[in-house]
């Protein structure tokens, strides 16, 4: 009885011990993960402004160089930002239009050469955009000679390849969630006379709501924080976007300017932490759905 | 079955009137598309840029089929979405397969069409012809404008012309009051240029062709103008351009128009043609590309592997060390922030504290240490710097689809494991890793093709440096296929190699195809057929 009593709280005592464990092992963890992202805060908020003198809590903190940054003619921090959340909101709008159209399709209608189509998307879908950024160049170099407005250094020409971008894997993950809804329900507003359009508009679309936002979400995500197409597609100074602005910026005056680029990498990343902290549940059901991110 | 019911149901309900109106609508609509598409299109071919008209060709046709054949209803939902994947996806892998076999390239960037069009448009004064008298005027912002005499009174010479670009209204020129000889003081607010200013003038007058390419006029002398000519003409049938101020004849060789003792045409770039397995051949003959570049793929699948098995282990690590921790949602949002921050700006920040010289993360280990890693210069320390960020941004991931696969494997598999008296460790290499595996290998492997192909951490950190000492292209240490493609295109340092870029994304196509084909053997995904 009492080998048994202490076997027990021995056991319990191991647990213990074990929780404790993990417990620091996880604080080292946080730490890992936290410092340099608080490290960067507090960079962005310290005005003597250089990497060499910086403590993790400034001796006086000031939001200084959030105004310098703001306040530049040189870099136009503010126009780059409008610029990203213009492209990123225009073409994950036009993006979740299109892709929840193509997969209303391939979910309702049956058609000759249905899953051949479905299957040549998912392969497509193997071969990131980036890969092809010399043909990606020369095309929208070649399309502006015809329309300037989708040309070269143009955020419309940018946008219109995002749109390309990852509409094939968002066409299979949507017609995924279109399989799941019913299909009594268009069939009884069929029969009462309503239109496709309507099925799909007022009907199947709120229903899909869900992955529409995840599909949204990861779009907006992608664009915004995209840099190498914006990098080769874009040129003139005021019509980059936060991401290759910031990366000009600390390629032309890093170790001076650190607090200010510190300054400008925050606001670049507050608009992505907010809508992932938000929406951390439905990201991470699109996450095991074959996204990944690096 | 259950669609034919709906197709039934759709085209019963269909009156008359909707039909027609919706018709009419979408014939209109398509004609619209229609007259655009033509004109790009042929604009395209008639400059040479074949492969995009053809394609754009293609969408066209297939988008009036689509819209003119009542049984391919369910594809105009589809229309927009595959039309774009057409252009924006597929269309670019083919056409940088066309381009790994042309000389595309800094001095080969235009179509030969091109050229051509450049080069006709260019004019030569010639040194006898018909000349014409000119009076030459200049406006307070420095632009002149002439007026021309000519001996005959009919002559279409006898006009004003301005400079190109520069309006002065053709139609009602203002002029003000003339001389003894007819010739007005002032021309359209521009002033008269007194004889003794045009010597200064007149260097800056020669240079400039009056009335544009067409119908131009250039001065030749103080007092005397003339008509200029078309100096190259392109002729098909020989397939070379003339200067018809020398007489000279250029026939294309090697991507330039080159006179009979290789001299290029004057002032003209040249033009993209195919040269065959050119660019592959340079990985092969020369060692000072073929030599790094062998470097390069080997660096690319040990980053892409390594980054997996660490991110994907510290991933699982940290699920099943947290599992069934209090506060273990807190835990993980605490974790899941290096994921969520864009990874530009991580990548930025990570290089602002490895600096040598004044980063927190060097200063610690020079304090510490007395001396901290080359993070920037040494190849092996960049590597492992490189790593090390990769690590930090891409685990949160793992963590968060490992604890939702584990939470998917039944518990009570481990009770036979128990009554087996298995330890932890057997526990999990002989249940719980190969069930987790069989959930998250699809994810590898979408990993490994993503990292294979992550260019911000390897671009943004160091720019694929150190350099490799002795190469012929600008490629680094650190450099990976993709980054290397980068600079080689776009690094500016040393022009633009847009063939040879090409020629090295094809080896990244066949790596990405290969994988991807044997993940689809793998998981079955071709077999697959009824529930897609």
């Amino acid at each position: 009885m009492s080998s048994i009593t202490s076997f027990r709280q021995s056991g319990k005592r191991q647990r213990q011990l074990s929780k404790l464990i993990r417990f620091i092992i996880a604080i080292f963890m946080i730490l890992f993960a936290l410092f340099p992202v608080l490290w960067t805060i507090s960079a962005s908020l310290d005005s003597t402004g250089s990497l060499a003198t910086q403590k993790l809590i400034p001796d006086n903190a000031s939001l200084d160089n959030y105004r310098t940054l703001l306040n530049s003619t040189t870099f136009p921090y503010k126009t780059w930002l409008w610029n990203s959340l213009r492209v990123a909101t225009v073409v994950t709008i036009l993006s979740v239009l299109i892709t929840t159209m193509t997969a209303y399709a391939f979910s309702r209608f049956r058609f000759s050469g249905r899953e051949s189509m479905l299957k040549s998307i998912l392969l497509i879908q193997v071969f990131p955009a980036t890969l092809a950024m010399v043909a990606l160049f020369a095309l929208v170099q070649q399309l502006g000679t015809f329309i300037p407005a989708l040309g070269l250094n143009t955020l419309s020409g940018l946008s219109f390849i995002y749109l390309g971008g990852a509409m094939g894997i968002n066409i299979w993950l949507m017609k995924g969630f279109f399989d799941t809804v019913p299909k009594e329900i268009d069939e009884s507003a069929m029969v009462d006379g309503a239109t496709h359009w309507q099925i799909f508009w007022r009907l199947l679309f709120p229903l899909v709501r869900p992955v529409v936002i995840v599909v949204g979400l990861l779009t907006f995500i992608g664009v915004y924080g995209d840099f190498i197409l914006a990098r080769i597609l874009l040129k003139s100074t005021p019509k980059l976007t936060v991401m290759v602005g910031l990366y000009i910026f600390q390629d032309n005056q890093f170790s001076q300017n650190w607090g200010v680029f510190t300054a400008g990498a925050v606001m670049a990343a507050v608009p992505i932490v907010i809508l992932y902290l938000l929406l951390q549940d439905y990201i991470a059901g699109g996450l095991t759905a074959g996204s990944v991110k690096g | 079955m259950t669609t034919s019911v709906s197709e039934q149901a759709q085209t019963g309900r269909s009156t008359p009137t909707a039909t027609i109106t919706g018709m009419l609508l979408r014939l209109i609509l398509l004609g619209v598309f229609d007259i655009g598409a033509v004109w790009l299109i042929t604009g395209m071919f008639f400059d040479g840029y074949w492969p995009l008209a053809a394609m754009l060709a293609f969408i066209t046709i297939a988008v009036n089929i689509i819209f003119l054949r009542e049984g391919m209803y369910p594809l105009r939902w589809m229309a927009v979405g595959l039309s774009l994947l057409l252009l924006i996806s597929v269309y670019p892998i083919f056409y940088t397969v066309y381009l790994a076999f042309t000389n595309y390239s800094d001095g080969y960037l235009l179509t030969k069409q091109q050229v051509i069009d450049q080069k006709e448009g260019d004019v030569y004064l010639p040194e006898t012809g018909q000349a014409v008298a000119y009076t030459a005027y200049r406006s307070p912002d420095g632009n002149y404008v002439l007026w021309l005499q000519s001996e005959n009174p009919d002559s279409p010479l006898n006009n004003v012309l301005a400079e190109p670009d520069v309006d002065i209204g053709e139609s009602t020129i203002e002029v003000g009051d003339f001389d003894e000889n007819g010739i007005p003081n002032s021309v359209a607010g521009y002033e008269r240029i007194p004889t003794a200013g045009m010597f200064v003038a007149l260097s800056e007058l020669d240079k400039i062709l009056f009335g544009g390419t067409e119908q131009g006029v250039q001065v030749r002398g103080i007092n005397e103008a003339s008509q200029v000519q078309q100096r190259f003409v392109y002729d098909p049938g020989t397939d070379t351009i003339t200067d018809q101020q020398t007489g000279i004849a250029y026939a294309p060789v090697n991507g330039q128009f080159v006179d009979e003792e290789g001299n290029k045409l004057p002032q003209s770039g040249g033009f993209i043609i195919t040269v065959g397995l050119d660019n592959f051949s340079r990985f092969f003959g020369s060692s000072a590309i073929g030599g790094p570049l062998f470097q390069v793929i080997v660096w690319n699948f040990a980053f892409a592997f390594l980054t997996v098995l660490m991110t994907f282990f510290l991933g699982l690590f940290t699920a099943l060390l947290f599992n069934d921790l209090p506060g273990k949602k807190i835990i993980r949002s605490l974790l899941i922030v290096p994921y969520t921050i864009p990874s530009l700006v991580t990548i930025l920040v990570w290089k602002g504290m490895l600096n040598e010289q004044i980063g927190v993360f060097s200063n610690v280990l020079q304090d510490i240490f007395g001396s901290s890693p080359p993070f920037f210069t040494n190849p092996t320390w960049t590597r492992f710097a490189i790593l090390t960020i990769n690590l930090w941004l891409g685990y949160p991931y793992f963590m968060l689809v490992c604890s939702g696969a584990l939470q998917g494997i039944p518990q009570d598999i481990y009770s036979a494991a128990d009554v087996d008296g298995a330890n932890a460790f057997t526990k999990f290499r002989k249940l719980t890793l190969p069930l987790l595996l069989v959930a998250v290998g699809p994810l590898l492997v979408a990993s490994f093709t993503f990292n294979f192909n992550n260019f911000n951490v390897i671009y943004l950190f160091n720019k694929g440096g150190p350099p490799i000492p002795g190469a012929d292209t600008p490629v680094g240490y650190t450099d990976i296929l993709i980054s290397y493609v980068y600079k080689l295109a776009f690094g500016g340092a040393r022009g633009s190699d847009y063939g040879l870029a090409s020629a090295i994304t094809i080896i990244i196509f066949v790596v990405v195809m290969v994988i991807t084909l044997l993940q689809f053997r793998y998981t079955n995904m071709w077999e697959a057929g009824e529930d897609v």
